[in-house]
């Protein structure tokens, strides 16, 4: 069955993956190597709010609607036109019985009027909806609590307007909604009113989007080796997940700001269940016991890029650097010794990710993670990290600034994880130890994402030079 | 699930608990959970981490799977507060080779290494 998809205008680059991860959490069936089915209607751009997508019943299509944070609604579309007198035709010639089972004089309607790209005043409306006098309506209007909800979606050929390209022609909409999504979850849930943040807390909405690309749910272990003030598993433990994290700065995970603004009390003010474990950790000496393995049905995180957090690992600088032996601490000290740390660059931190990931996950078992990219004008395309146990599912773009912007991977759990794969990380592992500096070096995106603007170049153009980045705002909704 | 990991140290696993304060967490009972975590642990260690925490109601060999598909949750119900519902606030894990101690402080374990260890 083709539903209407009619997403919020945000995010654009999230919208299908989030579809796309929930549709097989709710059992929509999709052959190996195979997605959704999607279609545009005509003309249209393919950022444009409207989708078809072809789901396999309307329950699936109901449970990802009132799961998702970006669907605005999915409708069984009655017909569409580029003017009143084509849907006309276009809702007569859809079938009878289609139709009436929801237009029955038991029940209850509404008919509500959206409009995409400009504003309709109360009586258009009105017109606009006593125009169906051809659609046999029996039943009783309840514009609170209807049994069936109609919604009439008008879009106009409009110019430059939402930061779409301009649409050739008019396109209106009528259908039966079958669901719509809950973001009431987001000002419950928004930052400025959680008690305990840090200065990368996850915000709400993307945390959200986060937990359903792990397609995490009642049942499911959710991992995040980079927990911090715990804001990604909050989401997901909303979602009925079990949770566990891990973080190596001990302030952070431990303490926080006292013994009610720290990460316990963050699932505790929702009312949501504590997570299974916090653990104080190094990602890259991690302590699980050998032959532990597919223990985590995700593992969702935001890694420290080394833009706003840098990460840290076991070692000092300088015995990383080389110039001291490790030593020991004197016996009387090493309670309270706090264990030096060192710069993580985000070569290795990927790769311990990853590696990590492999092992732990169950076989389909998902990692989600945001990946720093510098948006570079030349358009070289962007290498993204790989693993032979993963199949990259999907790529979503948030852009940050005009310099750089992060990615949403998803990754799914193909390949078992072999004893020559551990092999291959720990040889790896050894790699990046020997030559610290300079993965530190290669992999500095701070230095990248801060440097001055080049200002010989900016005069030399100065007369060209209008605006080096097209109208097209898209992702930036 | 832990283990120790200083280099070169062979015998990692099981960390022995030395508790000083345990807490009781009231966790959701979800059986497909614990079905799905059952095949992970080993049974063993958990025995023994819950009654180093005082919970002795565990039996000393991990039951046949089909107990867990039955009709009778009373194991299930042992296993789930074993394993989630019993919490260490304060106390140590200790090393079963080299002895060395990795405290937990309100709830958190610090698995860090020291620089020698590393």
């Amino acid at each position: 069955m083709w539903f209407l998809c009619v997403f919020y205008h945000r995010l654009l680059d999230f919208r299908k993956p989030e579809v796309e991860a929930l549709a097989e959490l709710f059992g929509e069936e999709i052959a190996e190597n195979e997605s959704l089915q999607w279609r545009l209607p005509q003309h249209h751009h393919n950022d444009t709010p409207f989708h078809f997508v072809q789901l396999s019943s309307e329950e699936i299509a109901t449970n990802i609607a009132k799961r998702s944070i970006l669907v605005k609604g999915m409708y069984e579309l009655w017909g569409e036109g580029t003017c009143y007198e084509e849907l006309e035709e276009s809702i007569k010639s859809y079938p009878d019985s289609r139709k009436l089972p929801f237009l029955t004089s038991g029940s209850t309607f509404r008919i509500s009027v959206e409009t995409f790209g400009k504003a309709m005043t109360f009586e258009e409306q009105n017109d606009r909806i006593r125009s169906f006098t051809y659609i046999p309506f029996e039943g009783k209007v309840d514009l609170k609590n209807p049994d069936h909800n109609f919604f009439l979606m008008e879009m106009d050929e409009s110019e430059e307007n939402n930061g779409l390209p301009p649409i050739v022609q008019r396109r209106i909409f009528f259908g039966r909604e079958v669901g719509f999504a809950d973001r009431k979850l987001l000002p419950t849930f928004q930052l400025k009113s959680r008690t305990y943040l840090g200065p990368t807390a996850m915000d709400a909405e993307m945390a959200f989007l986060m937990a359903n690309q792990a397609k995490a749910t009642s049942g499911k272990l959710v991992y995040d080796p980079f927990v911090g003030t715990g804001s990604i598993l909050v989401s997901a433990a909303r979602f009925g997940a079990m949770t566990m994290g891990a973080d190596i700065d001990i302030r952070v995970v431990r303490d926080g700001r006292g013994p009610d603004c720290n990460v316990w009390s963050n699932f505790k003010q929702y009312g949501l269940p504590m997570p299974v474990a916090l653990l104080r950790m190094d990602n890259n000496l991690p302590p699980w016991r050998s032959g532990l393995k597919e223990i985590f049905d995700a593992i969702i995180c935001d890694p420290p890029y080394g833009v706003r957090a840098c990460g840290r690992k076991s070692g000092g600088r300088k015995i990383l650097r080389g110039t001291v032996d490790p030593y020991t601490v004197p016996d009387d000290k090493r309670t309270d010794h706090i264990p030096s740390t060192g710069a993580y660059s985000l070569v290795e931190c990927v790769h311990d990710l990853l590696h990590l990931a492999a092992r732990m996950l169950v076989m389909k078992g998902r990692l989600v993670f945001f990946f720093p990219v510098l948006r570079d004008d030349n358009g070289g395309e962007v290498k993204f990290p790989e693993h032979p146990c993963f199949k990259l599912v999907a790529v979503s773009e948030q852009i940050l600034s005009s310099r750089y912007s992060r990615v949403l991977l998803t990754m799914v759990k193909v390949e078992p994880y072999s004893d020559e794969i551990e092999e291959a990380a720990r040889l790896m592992h050894l790699e990046f130890r020997k030559n610290h500096l300079k993965w530190l070096e290669d992999g500095n995106i701070h230095s990248s994402v801060f440097k001055p603007i080049d200002s010989s170049q900016i005069h030399t153009d100065s007369k060209t030079f209008k605006d080096p980045k097209p109208k097209y705002r898209g992702k930036y909704v | 699930m832990l283990s120790c990991n200083i280099k070169g140290v062979v015998n990692k696993f099981p960390l022995r608990i030395v508790a000083e304060k345990v807490i009781n967490k009231e966790v959701d009972f979800n059986p497909d959970f614990l079905k799905h975590m059952f095949g992970k642990i080993e049974w063993k260690a958990l025995v023994d981490g819950a009654r180093s925490m005082g919970y002795t109601e565990l039996p000393d060999h991990a039951p046949d799977t089909k107990l867990l598909e039955s009709d009778d949750e009373s194991f299930l119900i042992q296993f789930h507060h074993a394993l989630l519902e019993l919490h260490l606030e304060e106390g140590s894990l200790v090393c079963p080779e080299t002895g060395r101690k990795i405290s937990v402080n309100k709830g958190i374990p610090n698995l860090l290494l020291h620089e020698d260890e590393v």
